[in-house]
């Protein structure tokens, strides 16, 4: 049974003959006509089909979405959206065992998500970086830097050829970004201080009256670090509905499983607590994570979180799990490794 | 002798500069009674932001805001701000260069009463250790005032440090300082003494007693501590061939280590510290007689300008 905004949005585009990039934008009008819902201000909740949506999608739905088919822009013209996540993957493996260090799992699991970001929702131009309407982006799991680097490169802010510099003297592509690299507007690395500068991007667009979003990407380790809370009490009392908080939920951290160290859950019921609009998402699902994004774009009055639930080190079979936490790939597991990729 | 409070001065100067500068926004840690944005927070409400108490979340905060274009003033407690907040300070407002102003106020043994949990002996050292930063500690408050004005016209990141209460004034109220400029108080051939904060009244009072004793003591306000004013050190202590440093903070790190590093590099010179002596500070209900007993006194000063003078080359 179809269970997504996208499911509908398609039924309805196909029904009533109106394009489907400019239904996108109209969740609210679907909450409207009771297709879905989201719940009112300021106790919003995951977004659900309605009974009447369920009805609606079963009436006509075939066996949808296809992923890896749907065509995405990037700099060397259209992809396919399965074929663009591969080859970012790929980079990310060969830019890491080039550098011989570098958090691999943790690119891996973040990974669909900075593409869907990049590629499917954000407003930005790689060739005006600088642009004052641009959404913006903080990677606050800073040790990610290899899949953001990745995402930039393909989305045309700086040469491919570049990625292999990584963390290498002189090289743009330090092992924490920075503001050295196009694209990249908050340097990062010290983990927990990029919800408070997000609420103080936030803070800065509502003075402005401008309306690009402030996307956000924390660990779940991550969350160990005070101060995340701090700023999710003071985003959640300035109702800064502009931000969009991502929690990378691979479910490890460097030394084990998030709940050994030091244990986080429940991930949710703390925004929930904290006063934010939160959502569960399979962070691999490129259709939930989009309908999730899309439903932070309408829903008012509070911050969003997304909590995805990912896999750390996913793509490749064999560094799934904490095993490529802090490790990096030799010759031949590498070579297995882009096997692997081209296989599937 | 006339007392003024430089965090009224401070928060008068910051209304004065938002009439005119519509980037500008003030944060404060639930403080603003004590830092007095609160001025700031009732002449233009919608342009300041409480955060509540939590320093690394006011320096983040504050941080986001340079990175959109604003430019922050973002105060509390010196010991607090600089201290609980030091990392997001290195890492987040230094190392991207940020347009961040950050106002400690409280700072030294000033706040006598609360005791060494709320006194500040160690911020100067720490600021003054990241790249980028400079760090300004005005003598009294109408150079606070003139010196707010030159933090907020100066790109990149500013650390102001700030005493609780009224102290002293050393200038008139439409005093011209510039940041990175020390100024020379008065002239003397004998001995340089090279003071920060509320230490340069103290020094002025030492020199007037040294003078009676025919010693002719040359008085400097170095209200910048970083960027230092090294030719202005070097000239002093080439006129005067000693020098005595004197701040309401640690001996190590900060006025006296800054002054030592330059001359022993350049111009080495017979020279005495004076200030906290690695060690924390307490209560008293009377600021005066904590200062007194930290020995932070026109008497301390003088006698080490006497010792110094000892070691003086001929």
């Amino acid at each position: 049974m179809p269970t997504s905004i996208t499911s509908v949005l398609r039924e309805v585009s196909r029904r009533y003959n109106v394009p489907l990039e400019e239904l996108r934008f109209h969740a609210q009008a679907l909450r409207s006509l009771r297709l879905i819902d989201y719940g009112e201000a300021p106790h919003f909740k995951g977004v659900e089909l309605t009974e009447l949506g369920i009805f609606i999608t079963n009436l006509t739905m075939e066996d949808e979405p296809i992923l890896a088919g749907d065509l995405v822009q990037t700099k060397t013209g259209v992809k396919p959206l399965g074929q663009l996540l591969k080859d970012i993957r790929r980079k990310v493996l060969q830019m890491v065992a080039e550098a011989g260090s570098g958090h691999l799992g943790a690119s891996m699991s973040i990974l669909d998500i900075l593409a869907i970001l990049y590629f499917m929702k954000m407003q930005h131009d790689p060739t005006n970086p600088g642009w004052t309407e641009r959404d913006r982006l903080i990677l606050s799991k800073g040790h990610a830097a290899p899949a953001l680097y990745a995402v930039l490169s393909e989305a045309g802010y700086f040469p491919e050829e570049e990625l292999t510099s990584l963390r290498e003297l002189d090289s743009r592509l330090h092992g924490h970004p920075g503001t050295i690299t196009p694209g990249v507007d908050v340097a990062t690395g010290s983990l927990g201080q990029g919800l408070s500068v997000a609420v103080g991007m936030a803070l800065a667009a509502k003075m402005d009256e401008a309306s690009h979003r402030i996307y956000v990407i924390l660990g779940d380790g991550e969350l160990n670090e005070g101060q995340v809370w701090e700023a999710a009490m003071t985003a959640a009392h300035y109702g800064l509905d502009n931000i969009v908080a991502i929690v990378d939920r691979n479910q490890y951290q460097l030394t084990g499983t998030t709940e050994q160290v030091k244990a986080v859950e429940p991930v949710s019921e703390k925004w929930r607590a904290f006063g934010w609009n939160v959502m569960n998402v399979s962070g691999h699902d490129v259709y939930a994570v989009l309908d999730a994004l899309e439903v932070c774009e309408h829903a008012k009055g509070s911050p969003h979180v997304i909590v995805a639930k990912t896999t750390k080190g996913k793509g490749v079979s064999f560094m799934e799990g904490n095993r490529f936490s802090r490790s990096v790939p030799n010759a031949s597991q590498l070579k297995q490794a882009l096997e692997e990729l081209e296989r599937d | 002798m006339k007392l003024k409070s430089p965090v009224e001065y401070f928060g008068r100067a910051l209304v004065e500069r938002g009439a005119t500068d519509p980037d500008l926004v003030v944060l404060d840690a639930d403080v603003s009674a004590s830092t007095k944005t609160e001025f700031f927070k009732e002449a233009y409400p919608d342009r300041f932001i409480e955060v509540g108490i939590s320093e690394q979340d006011l320096v983040g905060v504050a941080s986001g805001l340079a990175v959109s274009g604003k430019t922050p003033v973002a105060a509390a407690f010196a010991t607090f701000i600089v201290g609980r907040a030091w990392e997001q300070l290195l890492n987040t407002v230094a190392r991207q260069n940020l347009n961040v102003k950050i106002v400690g106020t409280h700072s030294g043994l000033s706040p006598s009463a609360d005791g060494g949990s709320h006194q500040s002996i160690a911020d100067i050292a720490a600021v003054r250790v990241m790249p980028r930063f400079s760090v300004v500690v005005p003598a009294d408050a109408p150079s606070t005032g003139c010196l707010t004005g030159e933090m907020i016209d100066r790109r990149g990141p500013v650390y102001l440090r700030l005493s609780r209460g009224a102290t002293p004034t050393v200038y008139p109220d439409d005093v011209e300082l510039s940041i990175g400029r020390a100024e020379t108080i008065t002239e003397g051939g004998d001995v340089t003494v090279i003071a920060a904060g509320n230490m340069v009244h103290v020094a002025l009072q030492a020199a007037e007693s040294l003078r009676e004793e025919k010693v002719e003591a040359k008085v400097v306000d170095m209200h910048t501590v970083k960027p230092l004013d090294q030719s202005a050190v070097i000239e002093s202590a080439k006129e005067t061939g000693a020098v005595v440093t004197v701040e309401e903070h640690s001996v190590l790190g900060g006025l006296g280590g800054a002054v030592s590093e330059i001359l022993s590099e350049n111009y080495p010179t017979p020279l005495r510290r004076i200030g906290v002596m690695d060690r924390f500070g307490m209560s008293s209900r009377n600021y005066q007689r904590l200062l007194e007993r930290y020995g932070l006194t026109p008497e301390a000063v003088a006698e080490a300008a006497k010792k110094v003078l000892k070691v003086k080359k001929k």
